[in-house]
């Protein structure tokens, strides 16, 4: 072997060995959680309620109260992430205020998780008075969300040929006729993909949620929008750090990492494959 | 497959969104140190009581203030006095903080047990926390550096703390745990660590938890806080009341929770899970101010 | 699209659908423009709540010294500067790991891996990008803390270095991701000249390849810093939280992030504390624009190039 190869062979051998020890780190990182706690995790831990003092008994609040508030963010960012994206691609032209646009959105995607928390409890706990509920929570979230929504949706339609609009508009329709029949149907698919992953970033989020919202240990499901909800990841934050029996719900606390991790990856798995099929039928 | 994750996402709506309609609700907040004994009365309570909710959150005594100063919390759990700042500031915002003693607190200092230390003074411990001392073999252990574990600003036993034994402002170099459970168990793990908790963190139905050593205050032998004869007979210097501070008098789900844990019943929930309950009457008649006449129980 | 003929029927329903392009053409700028607003809004808010404290706290007190104790015995003081370094450190630290890694991994994507490789290896990334910050601080206190403890024969693990690690965790996927994509877009053409001259594919990766990438790797690195630098709850519940200016990897340190998350429920409103802490908040904004602004200046420089 020249000493060409050889230096490619090694140098080459050295990216493979570190690309496998990142591997082999996340796989056992994600083998320790369930060696710890996979044993816990059966229908009743999701099923019922936590239990003296939360040291036994399950998560069903938390499941519920992440389920109701992702929707919540789902209502909100969905609608205004996909028509912000749609006047990016489809109205606005290169000026000033599209470009002014897009570098918000660039930079709100940049701004760390605890500011968005700051500024739903001062825009929304205080000074809309929503108080401290799913509903503020949710919106905070939705602000959150809405910068990867834009750019999911963006690039969606972006893939989306030319000449399906312009044969539209060469038959009569109106630019908001074109985009309803023809530019949203082939793009739904990527849209949705992005949807679902912006929002299972949302559902794992702590900070945003812990000064708008989420509660300790609720005995009720939350009733209403105006109501405080438990959650799954700020259920894992108390388990962990602040609960009074640390080591006797450890655990449970293990299991809550894992329901966490489940429904995320559950999520982008659902995601992907819609990506999948997408890509499968892409318009030529 | 989008029809399945909206039905999916509509399902889980429709779930959270039953009526639950509950009469009344009681929201208390704050202290660390009585989140589990508070959470353990509430448990009780609301299992005769199905037409009142008790929802019980931590983070600290100062942050249970606070909400009440904020209007937020019909309860809030403070194991200090409220602050004469804080005092200034309900009344510009008129509020009327009635504090009631519900239960005694023991403060205690745990050691991992490696150290071999049966007991310190206040002084030594003031001096360990202030940061004067920095290494075990200046208090009679081995020689290894003091690993110091407590609480944040907003628990008012980090605040009881600096008042009554420190005089003076922590060592930059404690460890700000987010909870009383964590110091537990860093400390279990920590071979120089040494912590602040209640008693109730580190005794349960009168058994102490294993892996960390319980420190005896004063000179010599010092007095164990494990000793209640001790602690009720005043020996242990570290005893304080456990307050809730309410926002004028209680009345009708908030003086019931409040009966309820003078009861017997409540008394004994206090004292399994490590605290000392209060005894004497409590006057709650409509508009009247609930502020009890503590006396501590004596013997068991 | 419709009947043609000029009848008012007909007239109608064209006026009708005008009527509705132009809603809907107003509402989609409208939706747009929001984006504007939040992050307008969010700085001044920051600024506005932040501002407010400097009426009590001097400009050279908050930046410049280090002790922060807001609710303290006789003065309170407001000095950030422990926490500016415990920040600083952990990011840095974070970056020795997280970058060098991340582009290996990027390259051995964009170069080594056969698609089938790729097709494995990029979900499990994918996948890491996926773990929520409480998840990774979880295994911060319960895995790699104990780790380090045993290894560093340290008391315990409540170290910046384990804030490292951890932050190195969470932006690894980002840098990997834009690395990635900055090597794949250096033209073919660069390579095989290279190949055409003698070198072999390392050579030609490291002295052709990256150095074409050049900005784009940079960018990668910015960014990920970006995010090391906001994350709150991995910090908060692996680094100690202690407020003093750390000598070593292995002291405990307290973030900006972690600040804003443990004070904000225990200040009234209105309090100088109250103010004090948005103004940490503004100037972590400020800090992570910086970083966001420069590291989409290099890309679109990167881009220009290739």
């Amino acid at each position: 072997m020249t000493r060409s190869k050889r230096i490619e062979y090694f140098g080459f051998g050295v990216l493979r060995l570190i690309t496998l020890a990142v591997v082999l780190l996340i796989f056992w990182l994600i083998a320790d959680l369930f060696v710890k706690g996979g044993h816990t995790l059966n229908w009743a831990f999701w099923t019922t309620f936590p239990q003296k003092g939360m040291t036994t008994g399950g998560i069903f609040p938390t499941v519920v109260g992440t389920a109701f508030v992702t929707l919540i963010t789902a209502l909100f960012a969905v609608p205004v992430g996909v028509a912000s994206a749609i006047y990016l691609s489809e109205y606005a032209r290169d000026h000033f205020l599209s470009r002014l646009i897009r570098a918000s959105i660039r930079n709100l995607a940049g701004v760390p998780s605890i500011i968005y928390g700051l500024f739903g409890v001062a825009l929304f706990v205080e000074g809309l008075h929503f108080g401290t509920s799913v509903l503020s929570a949710g919106l905070t979230l939705g602000l959150l969300s809405l910068p990867y929504i834009i750019t999911a949706t963006e690039e969606a339609l972006k893939t989306v040929p030319k000449s399906y609009r312009e044969g539209a508009l060469a038959l009569g329709a109106t630019q908001w006729e074109t985009i309803v029949s023809v530019v949203l149907p082939p793009a739904l698919p990527g849209i949705s993909t992005g949807v679902m992953l912006g929002l299972s970033r949302a559902a794992g989020e702590t900070a945003p949620i812990l000064f708008t919202g989420v509660a300790y240990y609720l005995r009720y499901l939350p009733g209403t929008v105006w109501d405080s909800f438990m959650a799954l990841p700020y259920h894992l934050y108390v388990l962990a750090t602040q609960h009074h029996a640390i080591e006797e719900v450890r655990p449970l606390a293990y299991g809550t990492a894992l329901t966490l991790l489940g429904m995320i990856t559950l999520l982008n798995f659902m995601a992907i494959q819609i990506r999948y099929r997408y890509q499968a039928q892409s318009p030529a | 497959m989008m029809r399945s994750l909206v039905l999916l996402f509509l399902l889980s709506a429709i779930v959270a969104c039953r009526p639950v309609k509950t009469i009344e609700q009681i929201q208390i907040k704050g202290s660390d140190s009585e989140v589990a004994v508070v959470m353990a009365l509430a448990e009780s309570f609301m299992h005769h009581e199905h037409r009142i909710s008790v929802s019980v959150k931590g983070g600290g005594s100062g942050s249970g203030i606070a909400a009440l100063l904020n209007g937020k919390t019909d309860i809030a759990n403070s194991s200090r006095d409220m602050s004469d700042k804080e005092h200034e500031m309900a009344k510009a915002r008129s509020i009327r903080p009635v504090p009631v003693v519900f239960a005694e607190d023991v403060l205690v200092f745990i050691l991992h047990p490696s150290l071999k230390i049966k007991a310190l003074t206040l002084d030594q411990i003031a001096g360990i926390y202030r940061g004067e001392i920095q290494n075990w073999k200046e208090v009679g252990g081995p020689d290894r550096m003091i690993s110091l574990y407590g609480r944040q600003s907003n628990s008012g036993t980090y605040v009881y703390l600096r008042e009554k034994v420190l005089k003076a402002e922590y060592s930059p170099k404690v460890k700000g745990m987010n909870g009383t459970a964590q110091i537990v168990e860093a400390v279990k793990q920590d071979v120089g660590g040494i912590g602040y908790v209640s008693l109730g963190y580190v005794q349960h139905n009168n058994k102490p938890t294993a892996g960390i050593s319980v420190v005896s205050l004063g000179l010599g032998e010092g007095v164990s806080p494990l000793d209640r004869a001790a602690v009720t007979g005043g020996l242990y210097p570290l005893k304080r009341p456990l307050y809730h501070f309410l926002n004028g008098p209680a009345r009708g789900a908030l003086a019931s929770f409040l009966r309820f844990e003078r009861s017997e019943k409540g008394q004994a929930i206090i004292r399994e899970s490590g605290y000392i309950p209060v005894e004497g009457p409590l006057a709650i008649a409509p508009g009247a101010d609930v502020v009890p006449k503590a006396q501590p129980v004596h013997g068991k | 699209m419709g009947n043609k003929d000029l009848t008012p029927a007909n007239l109608f329903e064209n006026q009708k659908r005008h009527f509705f392009n132009r809603l809907f053409k107003f509402l989609v700028k409208t939706a747009a423009f929001l984006s504007v607003v939040v992050l307008v809004g969010i700085f001044a808010l920051l600024a506005w709540n932040g501002l407010q404290m400097f009426r009590e706290v001097s400009v050279f007190q908050f930046f410049f010294t280090s002790t922060w104790n807001p609710s303290a015995l006789n003065a309170p003081s407001f000095g950030i500067g422990s926490m500016l370094a415990g920040t600083m450190l952990v990011t840095v630290a974070a970056m020795f790991i997280a970058f060098p890694v991340g582009i290996a991994l990027a390259a051995y994507l964009s170069e080594v891996a056969s698609p089938r490789m790729r097709g494995v290896v990029r979900p499990i990334i994918e996948l890491l990008a996926g773990i929520p910050s409480v998840v990774v601080g979880f295994i911060g206190i319960v895995v790699i803390g104990p780790f380090l403890a045993k290894t560093f024969a340290l008391s315990n693990g409540f170290t910046a270095l384990n804030g490292a690690i951890l932050l190195a965790i969470m932006a690894l996927p980002s840098i990997v991701t834009v690395a990635e994509d900055a090597l794949r877009a250096v033209p073919r053409a660069y390579r095989e000249a290279s190949y055409a001259l003698g070198s072999n594919k390392w050579t030609t990766l490291v002295r052709v390849t990256l150095p074409a990438a050049g900005s784009g790797i940079v960018a990668a690195g910015v960014l990920g810093v970006g995010r090391a630098v906001g994350e709150t709850m991995t910090v908060l519940m692996a680094t100690g939280n202690a407020l003093e200016v750390p000598d070593s990897l292995f002291d405990a340190v307290r973030t900006m992030t972690a600040t804003m998350a443990i004070e904000m429920g225990e200040v009234p409103f209105g309090t100088t504390h109250y103010f004090s802490l948005f103004a940490i908040g503004a100037t972590l904004f400020i800090i992570s624009l910086l970083f966001n602004l420069t590291a989409e200046y290099l890309a679109a420089k990167f881009r220009h190039q290739a």
